[in-house]
């Protein structure tokens, strides 16, 4: 029984579902068989003894063989079911049974309480008068200021720039070694609204930091698949100086709304329409997709777009209360990542949305 | 509002947009109070206490200069005082003996008079204890005594009832390695019990002890944690070690006699406002930034009890000391509570009886949201006023 069980133990990874649940009679086939070539010869014929299992075939390549073969039955029965369950829904017709949905991680998901109502006074409350109250007021127009980490290299710079042409007026400056705070006061003496710092790793940039000026929250992001103009396909010429538009989507919650808003406030309220531009920062799964495009109505539903300008990947790491000051700083949010838990995996990926 | 619910509540919240919140964590519910009915940003709550008469009453100081009288009997504001003097919000509130201690950010520190008259009438005394204060404290056990601290203000105990001249003045820690002064930044300060000593947590991310009654005036004990600001403090049932909290939500139980880390708690995702244990169970409230309330078990089994999303940042909290964490059993019911409230509303439906059906907004809808929420027990609700 010490080798039934060794053999046992032996089939590990390849273990059959429909196997396993003959385990106990397979020890007393071990028993009964004694040697291993014994099995090898009934796989000619059709008929297996009871409590076989593909695993334990000692030779590789007939045991790839008898893999592949297994693999290949499942795949027809799999296609036999599906026919059957459709020729069966066909033949019911009105009363089959409404079709199962499939189950996705979204779906799946356990509902965030931090989802913002729409009617909630509260949270309207504190949306109208927090820092991001002047500029929805009309009562501050956006002043930008770009900038990296020291030194910066060639993309980081197209990158800068590239943005500039995206953000209405917006200044890219090169950093020259400053400290962020003391730039912060030059900023605000000189009526910037936000600084817009993309910081930079080994040539390519991946991090931004997005601080609202007066003494409105720092967003701190990592920012990732970078693509410039020329590495777009297919896209439209440069983008124009009219003012695009903005679509947010996907910011659900309290930290949604803050970060939404954060984003909403680097662009003038008047949207050109003529300009026909659009820059979308679509949330999902706590992942902020920024594209920037020009569409064209061919008719009243259909809708041509063109990609143009820079589009990147942001995911926010922390967001903190005043302006940027890392050490001595309150945040609102950080993200925090327990290691060795998928359930809290999942769970931080509901964050913003 | 359910105001006879009020007093059965677990943990009173002061939020950044004026709004006073009770939670009641058996029946997981959340009910706001505000003084004007509206939340404003003026009235940011800055400090809480308990008034006089055991915990029937808060104090709630608020960002315009205002201390607010508060009753949990009737679950309303009841008064108000106007204690000016100062720059800065309340860093301390205090009650003894019916006066009131107050504390402003600009170091002046004044005891009022605790008449029910809304006119100020003048404090009955007047200290300045220096500028930047971060956080004034009074002694539970003997409440003529409190100890003030902040950023570049050394640790001071002030004996109110004695000399204008502070008790203990705590001396800065000798230089560092590199010959450099050390930077002072007290947050927090905690009175240990049973003795004369005192605990602070710095900005510098040090937890200090200091012991009035030795010769010796710098720190007894330093232990360091993180690398953040430490921001809030409280004291474990039982007195041999202190919870702090940084402004990354990170929270730690520190050990008093050999100024090592215990533990290690998890869960707040912004800085950490306000701390509070339990006097008798280990049960520790925390309220920050990230606009959740928390109260986790610290013993046997360490872990998060009840977490409830407030709306609004938290600024600061008290946990009712109370041992019974039930309610009582003989609460009245709902219909019953009809009649003892307001009696405009009995008015209103009155008239509202020959009309179409209309709902009130705030107060029905309280009233039956309070039915269903306490079967509903998936989300730990917070609800509108």
């Amino acid at each position: 029984m010490a080798k039934a069980g060794a053999k046992s133990g032996g089939s590990g990874n390849k273990g059959l579902k429909r196997k396993a649940a003959t385990e106990e009679p397979q020890e007393a086939a071990v028993a009964e068989d004694g040697t291993t070539e014994s099995r090898v010869q009934p796989s000619k014929a059709a008929a297996f003894p009871p409590g076989f299992s593909v695993s334990e075939i000692k030779n590789k390549q007939r045991r790839h063989l008898m893999f592949t073969r297994w693999k290949q039955q499942q795949r027809k029965e799999k296609l036999a079911a599906k026919k059957k369950l459709k020729k069966e829904r066909e033949a019911l017709g009105d009363k089959a049974p409404p079709k199962p949905i499939p189950k996705t991680i979204d779906n799946q998901r356990v509902y965030d309480e931090t989802t913002v109502d729409p009617n909630d006074e509260e949270v309207a409350y504190d949306e109208a008068t927090d820092e991001f109250a002047s500029y929805f007021n009309r009562q501050t127009s956006p002043k930008i200021l770009i900038t990296t980490s020291d030194r910066p290299h060639g993309r980081t710079v197209r990158l800068c720039e590239q943005l500039s042409t995206v953000i209405p007026n917006s200044h890219v400056y090169y950093r020259r070694g400053l400290a962020l705070k003391k730039i912060i006061p030059q900023c605000i003496s000189r009526d910037f609204t936000d600084l817009i710092v993309i910081n930079e790793d080994r040539k390519i940039p991946n991090g931004l930091i997005l601080s609202h000026l007066p003494n409105g929250p720092t967003a701190h992001f990592k920012m990732s698949s970078v693509r410039l103009r020329k590495e777009i396909k297919r896209r439209g010429k440069d983008p124009t100086e009219h003012i695009p538009e903005i679509i947010l989507n996907n910011f659900t919650t309290r930290l949604g709304h803050s970060v939404g808003r954060m984003f909403a406030s680097l662009f003038p309220h008047n949207p050109q329409f003529i300009g026909r531009q659009v820059a979308t920062f679509h949330n999902q799964r706590d992942y902020i997709f920024f594209r920037f495009h020009r569409y064209i109505f061919k008719s009243e539903k259909k809708v041509g777009i063109q990609e143009l300008g820079p589009r990147f990947t942001l995911k926010l790491r922390s967001l903190q209360k005043g302006t940027f000051d890392s050490k001595y700083g309150e945040y609102e949010w950080v993200h925090k990542v327990c290691a060795y838990s998928l359930k809290s995996h999942l769970d931080n990926f509901k964050r913003m949305e | 509002m359910a105001a006879a619910a009020a007093r059965w509540n677990h943990v009173w919240v002061g939020t950044d947009t004026g709004i006073l919140k009770g939670v009641n964590l058996q029946r997981k519910q959340a009910a706001n109070f505000t003084p004007s009915g509206q939340p404003r940003r003026e009235e940011a709550v800055s400090a809480l206490c308990w008034g006089a008469g055991g915990e029937t009453q808060i104090l709630v100081g608020c960002a315009d200069g205002t201390v607010k009288n508060f009753s949990t009997e009737e679950g309303r504001f009841q008064g108000q005082r106007h204690c000016s003097g100062g720059e800065g919000i309340f860093r301390g509130l205090a009650q003894v003996d019916g006066t009131l201690i107050t504390c402003v950010d600009s170091g002046i520190l004044r005891v009022w008079h605790d008449n029910d008259k809304e006119a100020s009438s003048d404090p009955l005394l007047e200290l300045r204890v220096g500028p930047g204060v971060c956080r004034m404290r009074q002694d539970p056990a003997r409440p003529h005594m409190v100890a003030t601290g902040g950023k570049e203000n050394a640790l001071k105990v002030w004996d109110l009832q004695g000399s204008e001249e502070p008790v203990f003045r705590a001396k800065n820690v000798r230089n560092d390695w590199l010959d450099l002064r050390v930077p002072i930044w007290d947050q927090d300060i905690q009175f240990l019990p049973e003795s004369q000593k005192l605990v602070t947590c710095t900005g510098y991310h040090q937890v200090r002890v200091y012991d009035p009654a030795s010769p010796q005036r710098r720190p007894v004990l330093e232990a360091t944690y993180g690398e953040y600001p430490l921001t809030a403090m409280t004291l474990t049932p039982g007195g041999n070690s202190v919870i702090v909290g940084n402004t990354h939500g990170q929270l730690a139980e520190i050990d008093l006699r050999q100024g090592r880390l215990l533990v290690c708690l998890k869960g707040l995702a912004g800085s950490v406002r306000g701390l509070q244990c339990h006097p008798s169970k280990p049960l520790l409230a925390s309220c920050g930034l990230d606009r959740v309330l928390r109260v986790h078990r610290i013993r046997n089994p360490r872990g998060l009890d009840h977490k409830v999303y407030l709306k609004s940042q938290l600024n600061c909290l008290l946990l009712s000391g109370r041992d019974n964490w039930e309610d009582e059993p003989h609460e009245p019911q709902e219909p019953n509570k009809v009649p003892s409230e307001d009696t405009e509303t009995d008015e209103l439906w009155a008239s509202l009886e020959a009309a179409a059906k209309r709902k009130l907004p705030d107060l029905e809808q309280s009233q039956g949201a309070l039915q269903t929420r306490q079967r509903k027990k998936k989300r730990p609700g917070s609800t509108s006023s």
